[in-house]
């Protein structure tokens, strides 16, 4: 690096200005407009969310350094120090079950970092979202530790179960008794459709799992509080870490066929509100569906990205034989995301779609 | 060809495995290997196959002329595959029962034909039949390893219904891991391509290793 051949490159003349952004600035964002939702699963599920949360993110971080280390990366603190791999590990933490054993974590970081991602070459060459591929994986190898849900029990109540009691249940993967157990509102619509029951009367029923804006229900760690993701969601679009493309063409794409089907026949459909609310539809589309590595590049991509997540989303929830089909979606349309850039690639100046030059009519007198 | 029968061996055991340096024969490697005991019967069908077919091939090399080779080949190995197909459904009927259509689709495996093309038609018959032998020794300790790890990681077990394969003699071999119920994506095809590629991974890491130990081995005795 010379500093002739330096400013042979150099177009303009100085001084430049640095915009400032960098991999671990967005990453930090992101982490940030997490935290809420995420101190709130803790307060809500107790400590065992906490440890598994902590494990998760630890174990990423573990297998991004030996993944590291074994392809001999010169700059490994400073690779670390992006803190992708945290994030990958923070998503993946909020989509499993906030009792689940440790090892579930430390699988699914192992996933996601080294199959999802390393594998690939790294940050920026995965062709999944690494969070995703992890919970699908732990999901169809592991069923039923991964649907295990659990009432919540905040920290604050009497029953919520201790630190000690709560390291437990996350390292000796002790079972929640059967009183803790519960479904989620997609689950529970699932297996009374597969019974014959007729949606309506089962969601009016006592026992049915309540949907509301703040969260206080049965789920995933971080896919609770609509409100406090949405919140989160908010920041990232004010931020400019995302666009609104993704997320706004995500609800579209599952609400409209959402509001269609429970328009036809509320018996058998489930409405617009309990799919949005519910699983992970919030989370999905602000957080997962928007990763820059997995997503289209182009605004026109991106909504047709966002509308086939939110699309599929439904599809998987209402025909699937899973209750919950964000996950699935979303690796299904980052497959697709390089047809879907191919085909919404912008004109390149002064040429046509196809690529030839345009027809430029010489000038009179010339 | 005729090289000495070592390299033979040596290239059909490691050099030119047939998974893991010719990625031939990929169907069969994904589809049966849910467990040690189908990918060692797949093997073992396959080297059977083999080394008959190379036998066949290497006599017939001189009287076949070159327009008509492959049907001729593709004719001989169907009717070994349906000899050997027949004869699992009667004797290894259980194993018939999981191998089931992989048997009969050894006929297309293009590890065989590979064989018969790439070495048997230009090959002596002695050399034919060990080429034969070490390719499909090679090929099922391939489909064995990759079979243990996906039944181990799968299902918590070693050579499940191992004695059904080679006698009630064999069942020591089987080994169930307690408390371990296992990964469910491991036996699904996810799995096979995942352990494959670590595999490949590791034995290209391990031929690195050798080459550089085998260079630095020989520098000094030429310095």
């Amino acid at each position: 690096m010379t500093p002739f051949a330096y400013t042979a490159v150099q177009t303009v003349a100085s001084p430049h200005a640095h915009g400032g952004n960098a991999v671990s600035r967005t990453m930090l964002r992101v982490q940030l407009a997490l935290t809420p939702a995420t101190a709130y699963a803790f307060w809500l599920f107790g400590w065992p969310a906490f440890f598994l949360w902590l494990i998760t993110l630890g174990a990423c971080l573990l297998f991004e350094f030996i993944s590291l280390r074994l392809m001999g990366v010169p700059h490994i603190r400073r690779t670390l120090g992006d803190s992708s791999a945290l994030l990958t590990g923070w998503l993946l933490a909020l989509t499993l079950p906030p009792w689940a054993p440790w090892w579930v974590g430390v699988i699914g970081a192992f996933i996601a970092i080294v199959i999802g991602k390393q594998v690939f070459g790294g940050l920026g060459q995965n062709v999944f979202n690494p969070a995703m591929v992890a919970r699908v994986a732990l999901l169809i190898s592991f069923p039923l530790p991964l649907t295990q849900w659990v009432t919540p029990l905040p920290l604050t109540t009497l029953a919520a179960p201790g630190f000690i009691e709560g390291l437990q249940i996350t390292l000796a993967g002790l079972p929640p008794p059967d009183a803790m157990a519960s479904a989620s509102l997609l689950g529970y619509a699932k297996t009374e459709l597969s019974r014959g029951s007729d949606l309506v009367q089962a969601l009016a029923a006592g026992h049915a799992p309540l949907i509301s804006w703040i969260g206080i229900r049965a789920g995933s760690l971080g896919e609770s509080s609509a409100l406090l993701l949405l919140a989160g969601g908010l920041f990232l679009l004010a931020t400019g870490v995302i666009r609104w493309q993704i997320p706004l063409a995500v609800f579209a794409g599952l609400a409209i066929p959402a509001a269609i089907g429970h328009a036809l026949d509320p018996a058998h459909y489930l409405g617009v509100i309990p799919h949005v609310l519910s699983g992970a539809a919030v989370l999905g589309a602000f957080f997962i569906a928007t990763d820059y590595v997995t997503s289209p590049t182009t605004a026109p991509g991106q909504l047709i990205f966002g509308i086939g997540v939110g699309l599929l989303t439904w599809v998987i929830r209402t025909y699937g034989s899973y209750p919950e089909g964000m996950a699935f979606a979303v690796l299904l349309m980052n497959a697709l995301t390089p047809i879907i850039d191919r085909y919404t690639k912008p004109r390149i100046l002064g040429r046509t779609r196809a690529g030839k030059p345009l027809d430029i009519p010489a000038k009179k007198g010339a | 060809m005729s090289d000495n029968l070592g390299t033979i061996v040596k290239n059909g055991l490691w050099e030119n495995n047939v998974v893991f340096a010719q990625m031939l024969a990929l169907c069969p490697t994904m589809a049966v290997t849910t467990s040690g005991t189908n990918g060692l019967g797949m093997g073992l069908a396959t080297t059977a196959v083999l080394v008959v077919s190379n036998i066949i091939v290497s006599l017939i090399r001189k009287t076949v002329s070159d327009q008509v080779r492959i049907p001729v080949f593709v004719v001989i190995i169907a009717t070994l595959v349906t000899v050997v197909d027949m004869a699992l459904n009667a004797w290894l009927h259980e194993l018939y029962k999981v191998l089931g259509l992989f048997i009969a689709l050894i006929v297309v495996n293009c590890a065989i034909l590979g064989r018969a093309e790439a070495f048997a038609v230009k090959s002596g018959v002695t050399a034919s039949a060990v080429d034969g032998l070490a390719m499909g020794l090679g090929f099922t300790g391939a489909l064995t390893l990759i079979g243990l790890i996906r039944e181990f990681l799968g299902s918590g077990t070693l050579f499940a219904q191992a004695s059904q394969l080679l006698g009630p003699g064999f069942s020591f071999l089987e080994v169930q891991v307690a408390g371990y119920g296992g990964a469910l994506l491991m036996i699904l095809p996810p799995g096979a391509f995942a352990v494959l590629g670590f595999l490949l991974a590791g034995k290209r890491i391990l031929d690195d290793r050798l080459a550089a130990r085998s260079v630095a081995a020989t520098t000094p005795a030429t310095a």
